[in-house]
């Protein structure tokens, strides 16, 4: 992987998408058996809510609209609520659409958010080596109820935490916590498959 | 005495030539487009010619790598940037790298209170502060939430958000590995201005040989450059073309010179025989000079084409002569032969001369004076210099060969006459299709190169100026306040898709009145905290943590306002330097329009919007129709000039016969030959430019001595059978040296010269034949006969 530069902010937003990819039947939480499941997700769709829980505001943000994945690197948000607005990241373009303008960006351009993608696909691909090369992977729970929490490796990294929560082959919710404290959480309905 | 009196025409010859040459030493000579420029132009003609000059279009430079790995492109693009931002040749080396952005995020942010047009005393009011941080907010359930959440305690209203959208309207060129890349990622792409003007072509081409320096030093093996702008095109024209006549002209000229010297068996008279064109051509530049002041390259490249028509005095002098005394009986009719010649030459390039276009009235003044100049010294100083013995080859036989093919085109009149007139019936049926009026049948751009510039210009984003409001004005402020009084009359036409969009100056460098109005908007920090307070009841965000923001509001209100050195380092300020230009006295205020996808620009609309908006000094400019009607003009000029010179042939020829046949005997070939020349074009699906008619301007100068010296063998008893042949042998080799010369131009792949050559080629061979056909008198058949 050639691509090392970082950026951040684009990138929590993504995270999710790419975690609508998981589905897992684990009993017995195994890394690399959960790992592997991931990474045999074709498409799947969903609905998401999500709240920006931001220091200066004295209460959270709150969004809402769909999700949907298609392997293996097409991976698109769209916001309904309050403010439409559609985010797609396909191979190594992030294409972001508001209003009228439509705003394509490479991910080499943003390097946070750069190593944060390529983990994630790390994760879909089942290359558990990838992943934890940037973050310490942490496995709890069970098949029916499971959580995942990542740690950077580099103490420097934009995002400070992440913690995914699934029950069986749904991602549940997946929450953000940057360096700043300020956090995202959104949680994820799937839709049956059309 | 004697020999006084022989060399005294030498004296004068050498006295005119050092004349000359002194001239020509204080000649400026000019490359610009001003040739094409009527006399009297209109403002916007004007604005064509300084856009095609001195534009900032003329001075964009955009440059591609391609090949080897994306990495590897990205990195030589960043090095080749960081070479040439060192180079002084360069105003400006964009490559698309987040520094540069970075600066200029860095100073709309820093000055966004004088920056940005919602700036108003309604924003800054209870109500307006309380609309504008609900749309922050709204802003902040976006993607891009965590981002903006940043900007919030400096800028809750979001004005760095409106500028931003505001003035990357067009999205810019894709980026990837931190430079601009082309949409498909197989080119990384730099943009480039040079501090040379596009008419400066040899700082130009200076320019382009220290990019393929330092590109070379930076790529890697598997990588190549590709240029573009009409500054790349401009010197690639130049280079070609400049390659091509040379090695055509090599060929040509070593053909020309061994025929003539198997002919003349001596070098000197092979020098001799070029006195006249030498001569010609100096007098012609030293006659425009002195006439028009300076002299157009234009002039020198076609000029030099029209007396090259003077190649053939010698030919004919030398040849006719044959072993014989110079001074013979027959030189009188010779040079009687010679002097009509000469006259219907000056008939035919005079009537340019009363052009409105200085290109074409330079041409004519040089096509005169050389012509005339050539004559007297191929009638007064050749002879004096040539051998008094000649040894030539004995050409008489090939002369009576010559003669029998001229019997059998005599006895083809009917089918010539035929031929001449179907052609004439075709021009006749297509003749509104016969010409090429557009200015792009004198580009020498290869096709591919336009595609490239055209495929580089769309990936970059680059403007195709076509559409400018132009205005001049005394002063900086002025442009940016009428750029600012036209703004919402444009913006309500790109809402309504009359127009594609617009750039203007006063985005990037409001007007100082604009920005003072701005600071008197910004409440005072009391006020500000009063009114947040208000305007924050209820909502998520208390008023106490935007300290930052009323601190900067407050800052804003009193700071110096922004000029144009502010903009230094930034991609604003190249912007801003291409719609307010620098003028000797005063400024260029330029507005480049954008038409909408698959729209052309509604041009009447435009102007209704511009009246309307009280700003009717402001000039609605198409660029590139105005250089489509301009040659238009200039061409149709030329044709209507150059057809009054073939009238004035044929009064000529009146005056000079006195007989009806006679003159037809002459035109017949002339005429003939410009219709059949013409209607092969056709036939070969070629529409005509300037060119082929310059082509044809020089086919009927040569073809009309070919038919005088015809002529001359008509009356019987006057030319012995010898000489006859002779004259025959001489035409023969004039025209093959013509035909020659000017064939290999028409193998040429840079499109002017292929035109002038496939014009004249055949022109030449053509007028010999016609001439041959009809201009012999039938006496010297039946004498041949029965010889």
């Amino acid at each position: 992987m050639s691509r090392r530069r970082l950026k951040s902010l684009l990138l929590p937003l993504l995270f999710p998408l790419l975690l609508l990819a998981t589905s897992a039947q684990a009993s017995d939480l195994k890394l690399a058996e959960l790992m592997g499941l991931l990474a045999q997700t074709r498409s799947a769709r969903a609905t998401f809510v999500e709240q920006k829980f931001i220091a200066v505001l004295d209460k959270p943000v709150e969004s809402s609209g769909e999700l949907a994945f298609t392997a293996p690197d097409v991976l698109e948000k769209r916001t309904l609520q309050p403010k439409q607005e559609a985010i797609t990241l396909r191979g190594n373009e992030i294409t972001l659409e508001r209003g009228k303008r439509s705003m394509i960006v490479s991910l080499q351009d943003y390097p946070d958010a750069a190593v944060f993608v390529e983990s994630i696909r790390a994760t879909l691909a089942g290359d558990q080596k990838a992943l934890e090369s940037v973050w310490r992977v942490e496995a709890d729970g069970t098949l029916a109820r499971w959580t995942l929490r990542l740690t950077p490796i580099n103490a420097n990294a934009y995002v400070s935490r992440i913690r995914m929560q699934g029950t069986r082959n749904d991602v549940k919710q997946i929450e953000i916590e940057q360096k700043d404290g300020d956090r995202s959480v959104m949680t994820i309905t799937r839709l049956p498959q059309p | 005495m004697s020999s006084l009196r022989r060399r005294a025409p030498l004296l004068v010859w050498l006295a005119v030539l050092i004349g000359s040459l002194i001239v020509i030493a204080r000649t400026s000579f000019v490359a610009d487009m001003s040739a094409f420029l009527p006399a009297a132009p209109d403002a916007g003609q004007r604005m064509l010619i300084e856009q095609l000059r001195d534009g900032t279009l003329a001075r964009l430079m955009i440059v591609g790598i391609e090949g080897g790995t994306p990495e590897a492109r990205h990195t030589a693009s960043k090095k080749l940037a960081a070479a040439l931002r060192k180079e002084e040749e360069f105003l400006t080396v964009q490559n698309g790298e987040a520094e540069t952005l970075r600066r200029d995020q860095e100073f709309w942010f820093n000055n966004r209170y004088l920056l940005s047009a919602t700036v108003s005393p309604e924003r800054f009011s209870t109500e307006g502060l309380r609309a504008a941080i609900d749309e922050t907010l709204l802003n902040l359930s976006g993607s891009a939430g965590l981002m903006l959440k940043g900007l919030l305690t400096r800028d809750p209203t979001g004005e760095a958000l409106t500028l931003v959208d505001d003035l990357q309207q067009q999205g810019g060129p894709r980026q990837a590995g931190g430079v601009w890349v082309s949409r498909d990622g197989q080119r990384a792409l730099l943009l480039l201005q040079t501090r040379a003007a596009g008419s400066d072509t040899d700082a130009l081409a200076h320019a382009i040989s220290t990019i393929e320096q330092h590109f070379a030093s930076v790529k890697q093996a598997d990588q190549r450059v590709v240029m573009s702008g009409a500054g790349v095109f401009s010197v690639q024209s130049r280079d070609r073309i400049k390659q091509e006549t040379s090695q055509l002209a090599s060929l040509s000229t070593l053909f020309i010179v061994v025929l003539l010297l198997s002919i003349y068996r001596s070098p000197r008279l092979l020098a001799l025989g070029m006195l006249p064109v030498v001569t010609g051509a100096l007098i012609g530049v030293a006659a425009v000079s002195l006439g028009f002041g300076h002299v157009h390259g234009l002039t020198l490249g076609f000029g030099t084409t029209l007396i090259g028509e003077a190649v053939d005095y010698g030919i004919y002098f030398f040849v006719q002569t044959g072993s014989n005394d110079a001074r013979g009986a027959w030189q009188q009719r010779f040079w009687r032969t010679v002097t009509l010649g000469v006259l219907t030459s000056i008939c035919g390039f005079g009537a340019l001369l009363v052009s409105g276009f200085p290109g074409l009235a330079q041409l004519g003044l040089y096509s005169i004076a050389g012509l005339i100049a050539a004559a007297l010294t191929a009638r007064f100083v050749m002879p004096q210099l040539m051998p008094a013995r000649l040894n030539m080859r004995k050409v008489e036989p090939l002369g009576a060969r010559l003669q029998r093919f001229v019997d059998w085109l005599v006895r083809m009149r009917p089918v010539l006459l035929i031929l001449i007139a179907a052609c004439a019936v075709l021009l006749i049926v297509r003749h509104d299709r016969i010409w090429n009026h557009s200015i792009s049948a004198l580009n020498p751009v290869p096709e591919e190169a336009q595609q490239l510039d055209g495929e580089l210009r769309r990936e970059l984003g680059a403007p195709d100026t076509r559409y400018l409001l132009v205005r001049n004005v005394p002063d900086a402020q002025t442009a940016l306040q009428a750029a600012e009084a036209i703004t919402p009359a444009l913006q309500a036409l790109t809402d309504r898709k009359a127009l594609g969009g617009f750039d203007s100056p006063a985005r990037l460098l409001p007007s100082d009145v604009t920005q003072q109005q701005r600071q008197a908007a910004l409440p005072t920090p009391d006020v500000l905290k009063q009114r947040l307070a208000a305007a924050l009841k209820g909502a998520p965000l208390n008023a106490d943590k935007l300290e930052a923001f009323i601190d900067d509001v407050a800052a804003a209100r009193t700071r110096p306002l922004l000029t144009r050195a502010d903009l230094n380092g930034t991609a604003s300020a190249l912007a801003l330097d291409a719609m307010l230009v620098r003028r000797s006295e005063g400024y260029s205020l330029l507005i480049p329009l954008r038409a909408s996808v698959g729209r052309d620009i509604d041009a009447k609309a435009v102007r209704e919007a511009l009246d309307k908006a009280g700003q009717p000094e402001l000039l609605l400019v198409d660029l590139r129709g105005q250089a489509e009607s301009l040659y238009g003009t200039y061409l149709d000029e030329a044709i209507k000039l150059s057809a009054w010179g073939f009238a004035g042939i044929l009064l000529l020829f009146v005056i000079s016969l006195r007989s009806i046949k006679r003159v037809l005997q002459l035109m017949l070939p002339l005429a003939g030959t410009v219709v059949l020349v013409m209607a092969g074009m056709i036939l070969l699906g070629q529409a005509l430019s300037i060119l082929h008619l310059i082509g044809l301007l020089l086919s009927v100068a040569i073809g009309s001595n070919y038919a005088l010296f015809f002529h001359q063998g008509n009356d019987a008893g006057q030319d012995t059978v010898a000489e006859r042949q002779r004259t025959l042998v001489s035409l023969a080799m004039a025209n093959i040296a013509t035909v020659v010369g000017f064939g290999l131009l028409a193998t040429s792949s840079v499109s002017v010269l292929q035109a002038l050559g496939g014009t004249v080629g055949p022109g030449a061979l053509l007028s010999l034949l016609l001439a041959a056909a009809f201009a012999t008198h039938h006496n010297s058949q039946s004498t041949q006969e029965s010889a």
